[in-house]
């Protein structure tokens, strides 16, 4: 009976962390062309809906009554299947993700996370590392020379900032002890000193190399030599059309949400915040965690589309010396640094 | 009950990438045929509760490793099937062979009795912390000594790289 209840309990969150990412994906296609157009001085969609917010579901049912064009080249198999490869890693990423505050009901503690693992950041590194397959596959099952081009750079965008991905994260890892995404967040409750909130982004290098890092593993500009539309036509999804293209869309948005939404637990305490608890009652409450969780998400998502905004695109070699040469080494002293300074307020100095 | 579909299930799995790897003319596949091995393998490591080993399989391995292999695929020419001629003598015979001596040694082994972990060890929420106990205490030297290895390996190879780059006169 009680596994019954458990069993279904993981399915609504499940099924509610689905609905959760395909909502927030139609909100950033309305935010990101309007932050833009802001930026650029011109209006944005303003047809659908009040204001345009309707554009992303507009968009949606357009590409999902457009015809699928299969070009004669293909290698058939693998063509279709590599836009479910890229829909797949981006749905796993954002489970490991506490979105509120566990409550209960009756003697049954609910967290409103999908599931804790003792490894999560590192469940999170591996599904991401996942993801370029789709990118690789699609470039070169399209049989078409932009779309391989497009897969060749990814892949090698791909092995250099996973690294300096997971590099940055080591940091917080030695700082808070602990990889699972829950007790990451219990570890940044409080305050230092009283007045600022014990957050992990006082590790400020980890969180810049986390962004860019995730910049460039979500392939969006200034890193997005991977579709790169005034060289390779539109990259590795050129030979794609209608429901399939939404579906490396649809995984692009749900990427660049997740990622806002790990640097935000990670570094920015995730849904901690004020929640007066004492002074409202509890009905209003428990809606405080899950705001300050979305208006973090949010502030880092403003920062991805700022950036598209504000840079233009690196050139190859560019990408390849800032991670091999800016970022990895970077990340890697950074490292260092706070484990020696960590060991010294664990065990003083060696000469003590 | 579970444990035995999700093995006979990615078993299958792991046997038919496997198979695919070896077998299929075109190395794309094979490719791809191996990270199904490789993520089946990390399957079983999840299924024995041994959740860091699983999660350090898919980065390292499905992740890191295999894109690297694709990465070669496509810079080398992916246009290319590979051709099935034999160039090396006696390699079925050897194959076969040696194959018969693997298979009596699984037999060997297997009929052994084994020696498995008490209950206690197998907290399927202690794995890292396990781990690292081990790792950064009791075999601190062989782990050490592993890095240092592995760092040798990787500067020898950039010098091999360089030093070859160097001797033809190339501007890399």
């Amino acid at each position: 009976m009680t596994d019954w209840i458990d069993v279904l309990i993981v399915a609504i969150k499940v099924v509610a962390a689905f609905v959760i990412m395909l909502v927030a994906t139609l909100m950033l296609i309305w935010a990101e062309r309007k932050i833009l157009a802001d930026m650029q001085n011109r209006v944005g969609p303003d047809r659908a809906g009040p204001g345009g917010i309707l554009q992303g579901l507009a968009d949606g049912i357009k590409l999902f009554f457009k015809e699928p064009i299969t070009p004669a080249r293909v290698e058939k198999g693998i063509y279709l299947l590599a836009p479910i490869l890229a829909l797949i890693p981006a749905l796993l990423m954002f489970l490991v993700v506490p979105i509120g505050r566990p409550f209960s009901i009756g003697d049954r503690e609910i967290t409103l996370q999908v599931m804790d693992l003792n490894v999560g950041l590192l469940f999170v590194l591996a599904v991401s590392s996942m993801a370029v397959y789709a990118v690789v596959l699609a470039g070169w099952s399209s049989g078409s020379k932009y779309p391989l081009l497009g897969g060749v750079r990814a892949t090698a965008q791909a092995i250099s900032y996973e690294a300096a991905l997971g590099l940055s994260l080591v940091p917080v890892v030695i700082y808070e002890g602990t990889l699972s995404v829950a007790e990451l967040v219990e570890g940044q409750s409080g305050q230092f000193f009283g007045i600022f909130p014990a957050w992990n982004i006082i590790l400020l290098p980890s969180f810049a190399f986390f962004l860019m890092a995730a910049v460039a593993e979500t392939n969006r500009a200034p890193f997005d030599l991977v579709e790169a539309e005034n060289e390779l036509v539109g990259g590795f999804h050129t030979e794609y059309s209608g429901l399939r293209f939404a579906l490396f869309f649809l995984a692009e948005y749900i990427n660049i949400f997740t990622m806002s939404a790990l640097a935000a637990t990670i570094f920015l305490g995730g849904w901690n915040g004020p929640t007066w608890d004492g002074a409202l009652p509890a009905s209003v409450t428990w809606i405080f965690p899950i705001l300050w969780f979305g208006l973090k998400t949010f502030a880092i998502v403003f920062i991805f589309f700022w950036v598209r905004a504000t840079l233009p695109r690196f050139r190859y070699d560019q990408l390849m010396e800032l991670g091999w040469k800016r970022l990895i080494p970077g990340t890697l002293i950074w490292m260092i640094f706070v484990a020696i300074a960590l060991a010294f307020d664990e065990f003083g100095a060696p000469w003590a | 009950m579970a444990e035995l579909v999700i093995f006979v299930l990615f078993g299958v799995i792991a046997i038919a990438g496997a198979l695919t790897m070896v077998l299929h003319p075109n190395p794309v596949y094979g490719a791809l045929g191996l990270m199904a091995t490789m993520l089946s393998i990390a399957v079983f490591y999840v299924v024995n509760s041994g959740h860091f080993i699983a999660a350090v399989q898919v980065v390292v391995y499905a992740g890191a490793v295999m894109t690297l292999f694709l990465f070669v695929i496509m810079m080398i020419g992916v246009d290319r099937a590979e051709s099935l001629e034999e160039r090396l003598p006696l390699q079925r015979q050897l194959a076969i062979g040696l194959g018969v001596v693997f298979l009596i040694l699984i037999g060997l082994i297997g009929g052994n009795a084994w020696i498995t972990a008490p209950e206690a060890a197998a907290a399927p929420n202690g794995t890292v912390e396990n781990i690292a106990d081990l790792l950064f205490t009791d075999w601190l030297l062989p782990f050490e000594v592993t890095t240092l290895l592995l760092i040798i390996a990787s500067v020898g190879a950039v010098a091999l790289a360089q030093f070859d780059a160097r001797r033809r006169g190339g501007e890399e």
